[in-house]
C-alpha cells in the first residue's frame, strides 16, 4: 500500500478541538465533519486539501479529547496520511480502529516542509520527499497493529 | 520484575499472571461508557457493522450530558438515537435530563465504578475513576463499540510516573491546584503514554473530589490513567455508594517507574493556566500582577462541579457581588450536588452574588453552550482545557483555575487571589 501526496505543514500540540471544533459535533455525517477539518487553525485548508494529500506535525499530534470525529475529519477531507514526532495515544488507537494510516517519524516529521511532494511506502514504512531528494524511516506498526489494519479496522477484525 | 497499580488491574483483568510494559493485551471490561457525542458514532459503527447484542446491559453506561438539555435539533436527534439504542438493548445506565450529570461526576457518585475495575470511555477525561483505584481510560468511539459487543478491550501496558505527596494543602488550594502545577512542570505531553501514579503520606489530606479532580486532568499530560493508592478515603466513599467489594492493588515495592516525583503539597499555591495550553502555568502571585481582565467565570465541569467545589465558591462569595461586566455561571455537576446545594443554601448565595446556576451540563466547556465567548473576551474557567476556541472564538481565551480562584477573580473582573487573603 502507498500513498502520495501534498503536504499540510502543522506545528507541536495539534489539538483534537482545532482538527474539529465542538460545535460542530453535533452530527456524525463524515462529509459534514471534513467540511469544518482544521477551521480553527487553517481555515484554508478545506479548500486547498486534494484527495490522496499527506499531513504532517510535530509533537504529540491529537492531543485533548477522545473524539473520533477528528480522525474522521482528517480521513473524509481526503488526508491519506499523517505523519507526526509523537501522537497522543487516544488519537492513535483511534486512527488505526477506523482505517486512518498513521506514521511515527521525527526525522520525517521535523524536515518535511509545507508543499512538499512526498511519498510513503506503508509496507517497508519508507517516507520519501520527492521535492527535497530525501528519505525517511518511520517505526513499523507492531503485528498485532497490523492484523487490525489488514482486516479491516477493529470491528472487522473482532466479528465471528 | 515487580508491578505498577496499573499493571497489577491489567494482569488481572487480561487473566495473566503478571504483563510488562509494552505487552499487548486484551482485557475484561467492568463498564463501557459513552455520552451524547461519542456514542451516536459508537452505535452507527455497531450497527453497520451488523452487531445485534451487547455483552452485559448492567456495564454500559449511556450518559447524556455534553449539549444537553439539547442545544438544538440535531443534538437533539444525537440523544434520540442513543436513547433508542439504550430501549433496544434494555441498558440500565442511560441517563438523560432528570438523572443525568456531568459523567465523571455521576459514574462515581452513583457506585458504578469502584477500586480494582477496568474501565474505558469514549471521552477523554475517563481516567477520573482512577481516583478510586480503578483503571480507567479514555478512547475512542470505535473501541466503545467493540467494548460493547464483546465486554472487552486491547492495551498496551503502560510505564509509569510516580508521584510521591507529602504534607498538606494550605487554605484555599485544592487538588486542582496540585493537577496544574504537575502539568506545568512535566508538559502536556509529560506523561504520554504512561500511568501517573499517586502514592505517600500527603494523599491522606486529600478528599475525594481532590483525587477526582486530579486524576481527570492525567489526560493533559498526555498520561493514559491516573491512579490513586486505595486507603479509608476511598473506602469510605465506596461504601456509602456501592455494594460491590472493593479490590485494592497495590505496587510493589520493586515496581519500575521511568521516573519519580515527589511533591510537598504545603508548597503548593494556587496556580493557573494561561492560554492556551494547560502547561502555560503560574502561581495567582504571578498571575494577578498582570491585572488580566475578564468577561466570564465559570464554575462547573467534570474537574471541579462537585458539591466541595461549589461549598469553597460560596464561601468566597458569600455577600458579595461578582464584579460588574463579569457573567459568573456555576454548574452542579449532577443532580444530587445540585440538591445537596439547594439545601445548604450555597445556590441562595450564587444568585444572591449576582451568579446564574445552570441545570447539569458540560456546555460551554467544550463551547458547546451555556456561557459561549465572543472574539478577543477572556474567562476564568474550572474546567480542565484551554485550547484555541475551546469556550468559543478563536480570538478568546480561557484561563483554568481552581474554584477558589475563580470565585475571587468573579468578584475582582480580573485574575485575582485577593478575596483569599
Amino acid at each position: 500500500m502507498k500513498a502520495h501526496g501534498i503536504v499540510h505543514k502543522y506545528g507541536d500540540n495539534v489539538d483534537t478541538d482545532v482538527i474539529i471544533p465542538a460545535r460542530y459535533l453535533n452530527t456524525a455525517d463524515h462529509k459534514e465533519l471534513a467540511s469544518h477539518c482544521m477551521e480553527d487553525i487553517d481555515k484554508d485548508f478545506v479548500k486547498n486539501v486534494k484527495e490522496g494529500d499527506i499531513m504532517v506535525a510535530n509533537m504529540n499530534f491529537g492531543c485533548g479529547s477522545s473524539r473520533e470525529h477528528a480522525p474522521i475529519a482528517i480521513k473524509a477531507s481526503g488526508i491519506s496520511c499523517v505523519i507526526a514526532s509523537t501522537f497522543a495515544r487516544i488519537f492513535y488507537r483511534n486512527s488505526i480502529n477506523i482505517g486512518l494510516p498513521i506514521l511515527e517519524c521525527d526525522d520525517a516529521a521535523k524536515d518535511i516542509e509545507a508543499g512538499n511532494e512526498v511519498e510513503i511506502d506503508f509496507d517497508s514504512g519508507i517516507i520519501t520527499n520527492i521535492t527535497k531528494n530525501k528519505t525517511y524511516q518511520a517505526q513499523p506498526f507492531p503485528d498485532f497493529i497490523k492484523e487490525i489494519i489488514s482486516k479491516g479496522g477493529l470491528l472487522n477484525s473482532i466479528k465471528k | 520484575m515487580g508491578m505498577t497499580m496499573t499493571q497489577k488491574i491489567l494482569a488481572k483483568h487480561a487473566g495473566l499472571e503478571s504483563v510488562t510494559e509494552g505487552q499487548l493485551i486484551k482485557a475484561k471490561l467492568d463498564m463501557v461508557l459513552g455520552n451524547d457525542i461519542t456514542s451516536p458514532v459508537a452505535i452507527n459503527e455497531f450497527e453497520k457493522n451488523g452487531f445485534t447484542s451487547i455483552f452485559d446491559k448492567t456495564k454500559i453506561s449511556l450518559v447524556m450530558d455534553h449539549f444537553t438539555p439539547n442545544k438544538d435539533i440535531k443534538a437533539a436527534k444525537q440523544c434520540q438515537q442513543c436513547r433508542n439504542f439504550a430501549d433496544k438493548y434494555d441498558i440500565l445506565n442511560y441517563y438523560d435530563i432528570g438523572e443525568v450529570g456531568v459523567e465523571h461526576a455521576l459514574l462515581p457518585e452513583k457506585g458504578l465504578v469502584i477500586a480494582g475495575d477496568c474501565v474505558i470511555g469514549a471521552d477523554s477525561h475517563t481516567c477520573t475513576y482512577g481516583a478510586l483505584g480503578a483503571f480507567s481510560t479514555g478512547v475512542g468511539s470505535t473501541d466503545m463499540a467493540a467494548g460493547m459487543a464483546t465486554g472487552e478491550a486491547w492495551f498496551k501496558v503502560p510505564s509509569a510516573i510516580k508521584f510521591n505527596l507529602t504534607g498538606k494543602l494550605n487554605k484555599w488550594v485544592s487538588g486542582k491546584d496540585v493537577i496544574l502545577h504537575i502539568i506545568g512542570m512535566i508538559g502536556v505531553d509529560g506523561a504520554l503514554y504512561q500511568s501517573m501514579e499517586f502514592t505517600g503520606e500527603g494523599l491522606r489530606s486529600l478528599s475525594m473530589d481532590d483525587r477526582l479532580c486530579m486524576a481527570n486532568m492525567a489526560i493533559e499530560a498526555g498520561a493514559k490513567n491516573g491512579i490513586f493508592e486505595v486507603d479509608d478515603v476511598t473506602f469510605d466513599y465506596i461504601k456509602e455508594r456501592s455494594t460491590r467489594v472493593p479490590e485494592v492493588f497495590k505496587a510493589d515495592p520493586d515496581a519500575k517507574y521511568n521516573r519519580v516525583i515527589d511533591i510537598d503539597l504545603s508548597e503548593i499555591k494556587p496556580t493557573v493556566s494561561f492560554p492556551h495550553l494547560p502547561e502555560n502555568t503560574k502561581t495567582i502571585d504571578e498571575a494577578e500582577k498582570l491585572n488580566i481582565k475578564i468577561d466570564q467565570v465559570v464554575i462547573g465541569s467534570c474537574t471541579n462541579g462537585r458539591y466541595s467545589d461549589l461549598e469553597i465558591a460560596a464561601a468566597v462569595v458569600k455577600g458579595k457581588k461578582v464584579a460588574k461586566g463579569v457573567r459568573a455561571i456555576v454548574i452542579p455537576a449532577t443532580q444530587q450536588i445540585y440538591l445537596d446545594a439547594l439545601k445548604n443554601g450555597l445556590l441562595e448565595i450564587f444568585v444572591e452574588a449576582g451568579m446564574v446556576v445552570s441545570a447539569p451540563t458540560c456546555g460551554p466547556c467544550l463551547g458547546g453552550h451555556m456561557g459561549i465567548l465572543a472574539p478577543n473576551e477572556r474567562a476564568v474557567s474550572t474546567t480542565n482545557r484551554n485550547f484555541v476556541g475551546r469556550m468559543g472564538d478563536t480570538s478568546s481565551e480561557v484561563y483554568l483555575a481552581s474554584p477558589a480562584v475563580a470565585a475571587a477573580s468573579a468578584l475582582k473582573g480580573c485574575i485575582s487571589g485577593e478575596a483569599l487573603k
